[in-house]
C-alpha cells in the first residue's frame, strides 16, 4: 500500500465543498447524473453541501422532493435501472431507517435476482457521526448494517480529497453504492486536487502514518483522531501505522493484513457502537486471515452499545477521541 | 361484462390476440398450479381469474412502454410479451429461465421487453415506477409506466410517497390497482376502511376511478384514457380494478378461509368466457377458431414444460456471480 501523495494542482477546501465539487464535475461531464433529495435546493441541504447546484443545473436535475424518503430511494433505484445516473441524498443517515426497503430489497438485489440483465448505477449519500449535538436520532453510525447486504458497495472516506476522489468514482460505478459521510469531516480542510479527471478506485486503503509498533485501523472522523493520537504517541519513541480504509466493501484486506503482519498489533477505532461493527468485521477478518501475525490481543475501541446522549459532557466521554486512542495503543505496547 | 362498444382502434386480430393472451395466462396458471408438486416452491402465486387486467392494459400501451410487477407477476409477464418458455424455465429453477435460475417465480423480469420485474415486496412497485417515469421524463421520451399491485400494497406507506410524488412531478405513471379482494386470506374489507380504494387517488390530487377488472374492454378504455392524459404531460392516474383471486395465495395454499359459493359466483364472471362470448356475438371468432387457439395454447405449454425440464440446474460454482456489475473479490480484496 502506498501512501498516497497528491500531485498536480490543488487547492484548499473543506470536506463540504469538495463533495460539491465532486458532484458538480459528474453533472457537467455526464447528462444521466442527477441529484434528488430533501432540502437540496436554494437551503443547499442541513450542510449546505449542494449549495449552488440547484441555481447552476436547475431543478430539472436538481430536484427536491417530499419527506419520502422511500420514493427518494424508489424513485433513484427505477432511474438507475432505467440508465439514469441518480445520486440520492439522505438528510441524515439515521432517516435510512425509513427507507432500508428500497436500499437492502430492491437496489442491491435487483441484478443478482433478475439474472444480471440489469446493474443499478446509484449513489447514496448521507451524513452520520457524532458532534453536532444531534442525539439518538441524528448521530448514529449505520455504515455496518449495509456491509451486511450483498450488492451494496460501502464507501466511508475521511478527508477532502479522498471525497472528491472517491465520490467521482462511485457515481460513476454502475453497482449500488453508499456513500458515508462523517459529519466532523464536512468542517474539515484539506488539499483537494483541481484536475477533472482525478478519482480513487473503490477498494483501496489509505495509509496516513508509517510505523512499526502498532497498526492503528480508522475511520471517518475515526481516522483524524488516530493520528493526532500518532502524532502525540511519536514523541514517546512509538510509531503508529494508521491507516484508513476508505472503502469498507470492498475492503482492501491486503493492506491491512500487511500492515499487522509488519507492526503484529492491532487497535481499530469505530465511531460506531461495538457490537457487530466495522471493527468487529476488521478483527474478525484479521483473527481469521493474519493470526499468526498477532503478538498481542486486538483492541476494538468503539463508542458503546448505547444510544446517543444530548449532552455533550456525556457524547464526549462516549465517542472514542485521541487520548482514549492513545491509551489503548499504551496497553498493546 | 358489460356491454361497452369494442374499442374501434383494435383489429379483428388484435382483439382475437387479446383473447390468446388470456387464455395463454390461464393456461399457464393451470399447469403451474398441476405441476406444483414438482416446481416445489410453496411461494408460487396464480393470476387465474385476473388476466383481463394485465392483457387489457398492455394492449393499450406500446412495446417500448415500461410496467412493473407484484409477487403474482407471470400474468404481467405474458401480457408484456415475455417468453413463456423463458418464465417457465425460470418457475422450474433452471438455467434457461429468464433470470436463469436466481430469480424464481416472484422475480420474473424481462427487460428487453420492458417488463421491470415481479417483485416479493408488497408495495415495492411503485416507487421504482417513479424513476423509470422520471428517466423517460428528463430524456423527453414520452414513455409511460404502468404499475400493478393489490388491496395489499395500497396500504403500505411507500405506495402513498409514491402517488405523492408522482402527482406533484405530473410523473406519467399509471398506478394499477389490482383489488382482489383478498391479500393473502385478510378480505380486503377489514384492511380498508374505504370500499373503492380509488377515493384515495383525491387526497393526492390525481385522478382515481373504479372499473369492473374483469371487463377487459373497461380495462383497455380506461388505461387508454389515462396514458394518454399522462403522454401529454397530465400526470398520474390511479386505476382500481375490482377482481378475483381463483385459486389460493399460492399454489399450495389449502384456501379455506373464503367460501366455495363465493369463488363460484366469481368463477361466473370469468373475465375469458366473458370476452369469448362477446368475440362471439360480433361474429369475430367462432368454435372452430376456438377450439385451435385452445389447442395451439396447450401446445405451447406444454413445449415449455418440455424444455424446461429438459434445460440445466444451474452451475452451482456459479452462484457468487454477478452480484456486482463490477466485481470485487468475494468479501473484499
Amino acid at each position: 500500500m502506498e501512501v498516497i501523495k497528491l500531485s498536480g494542482e490543488t487547492k484548499k477546501m473543506s470536506g463540504a465543498a469538495a463533495i460539491r465539487l465532486a458532484i458538480e464535475e459528474e453533472m457537467e461531464r455526464d447528462d444521466s447524473v442527477f441529484i434528488l433529495g430533501e432540502d437540496i435546493g436554494t437551503y443547499g441541504g442541513p450542510f449546505f453541501v449542494t449549495k449552488g447546484l440547484l441555481e447552476k443545473f436547475g431543478a430539472e436535475r436538481v430536484r427536491e422532493t417530499p419527506i419520502s424518503e422511500n420514493a427518494i430511494l424508489g424513485c433513484a433505484v427505477g432511474a438507475a435501472i432505467a440508465g439514469m445516473r441518480p445520486i440520492a441524498e439522505i438528510m441524515f443517515a439515521d432517516f435510512l431507517t425509513v427507507c432500508m426497503e428500497m436500499i437492502v430489497n430492491q437496489a442491491a438485489k435487483a441484478r443478482y435476482m433478475y439474472g444480471a440483465q440489469i446493474s443499478v448505477p446509484l449513489t447514496i449519500r448521507t451524513p452520520f457521526g457524532t458532534g453536532i449535538l444531534g442525539a439518538a436520532q441524528h448521530s448514529q453510525s449505520f455504515e455496518s448494517w449495509f456491509m451486511h447486504v450483498p450488492g451494496l458497495k460501502v464507501v466511508m472516506p475521511s478527508n477532502p480529497a479522498d471525497f472528491k476522489g472517491l465520490l467521482k468514482t462511485s457515481i460513476q460505478d454502475d453497482d449500488p453504492v453508499i456513500f458515508f459521510e462523517n459529519k466532523q469531516c464536512y468542517f474539515r480542510s484539506g488539499e483537494v486536487p483541481v484536475d477533472k479527471n482525478f478519482t480513487i478506485p473503490i477498494g483501496q486503503a489509505r495509509r496516513f502514518t508509517e510505523g512499526d509498533d502498532i497498526t492503528i485501523v480508522a475511520t471517518g472522523a475515526m481516522v483524524q483522531e488516530s493520528i493526532n493520537a500518532a502524532t502525540n504517541l511519536k514523541e514517546e519513541n512509538i510509531h503508529c501505522e494508521v491507516i484508513d480504509p476508505r472503502t469498507l466493501v470492498p475492503m482492501d484486506k491486503k493492506s491491512i493484513l500487511n500492515s499487522v503482519e509488519k507492526t503484529g498489533k492491532l487497535l481499530i477505532v469505530d465511531e460506531g457502537c461495538k457490537t457487530c461493527s466495522v471493527s468487529s468485521e476488521i478483527a474478525a477478518m484479521v483473527a481469521e486471515e493474519g493470526f499468526q501475525y498477532l503478538k498481542k490481543n486486538i483492541i476494538r475501541l468503539n463508542t458503546p452499545d448505547v444510544p446517543i446522549p444530548y449532552s455533550q459532557s456525556l457524547e464526549k466521554n462516549i465517542v472514542p477521541n485521541a487520548k482514549s486512542i492513545k491509551d489503548n495503543v499504551k496497553k498493546l505496547i | 361484462m358489460n356491454s361497452s362498444e369494442l374499442p374501434k382502434e383494435l383489429s379483428p386480430d388484435e382483439l382475437i390476440t387479446i383473447y390468446k393472451n388470456m387464455l395463454l395466462i390461464r393456461e399457464f396458471e393451470q399447469r403451474i398450479t398441476k405441476d406444483a408438486g414438482k416446481i416445489k416452491s410453496p411461494l408460487v402465486h396464480t393470476y387465474i381469474g385476473e388476466e383481463a387486467i394485465a392483457v387489457g392494459a398492455c394492449a393499450a400501451i406500446n412495446e417500448d412502454d415500461y410496467i412493473t410487477s407484484t409477487h403474482r407477476g407471470h400474468g404481467h409477464f405474458i401480457a408484456k410479451g415475455g417468453d413463456v418458455n423463458s418464465l417457465m424455465a425460470e418457475i422450474y429453477g433452471k438455467v434457461d429461465g429468464i433470470c436463469k435460475g436466481r430469480g424464481g417465480s416472484m422475480h420474473v423480469a424481462d427487460f428487453s421487453k420492458y417488463m421491470l420485474g415481479a417483485n416479493g415486496i408488497v408495495g415495492a412497485g411503485p416507487p421504482l415506477a417513479l424513476g423509470v417515469a422520471l428517466a423517460s421524463k428528463m430524456r423527453n421520451e414520452g414513455k409511460v409506466v404502468l404499475t400493478f399491485f393489490g388491496d395489499g400494497a395500497a396500504n403500505q406507506g411507500m405506495l402513498h410517497e409514491s402517488m405523492n410524488l408522482a402527482a406533484i412531478w405530473k410523473l406519467p405513471v399509471i398506478f394499477m390497482l389490482e383489488n382482489n379482494l383478498y391479500g393473502w386470506s385478510s378480505p380486503s374489507a377489514n384492511t380498508s376502511a374505504v370500499k373503492d380504494l380509488s377515493l384515495r387517488a383525491q387526497g393526492y390530487g390525481m385522478k382515481g376511478i373504479t372499473i369492473d377488472g374483469n371487463d377487459i374492454i373497461a380495462v383497455y378504455k380506461t388505461v387508454k384514457e389515462a396514458v394518454e392524459f399522462a403522454r401529454k404531460g397530465g400526470g398520474p392516474t390511479l386505476i382500481e380494478c375490482k377482481t378475483y383471486r381463483w385459486a389460493g395465495q399460492t399454489t399450495m395454499d389449502a384456501d379455506k378461509y373464503r367460501s366455495n359459493e363465493e369463488k363460484e359466483e366469481w368463477k361466473h364472471k370469468c373475465p375469458i368466457e366473458a370476452f369469448k362470448t362477446r368475440l362471439i356475438r360480433d361474429e369475430l371468432i367462432d368454435q372452430v377458431l376456438i377450439q385451435e387457439i385452445k389447442e395451439k395454447t396447450v401446445a405451447l405449454i406444454n413445449e415449455s414444460v418440455k424444455i424446461s425440464k429438459k434445460s440445466p440446474k444451474p452451475d452451482p460454482d456459479t452462484a457468487l456471480d454477478n452480484v456486482y456489475k463490477n466485481p470485487i473479490e468475494y468479501g473484499g480484496n
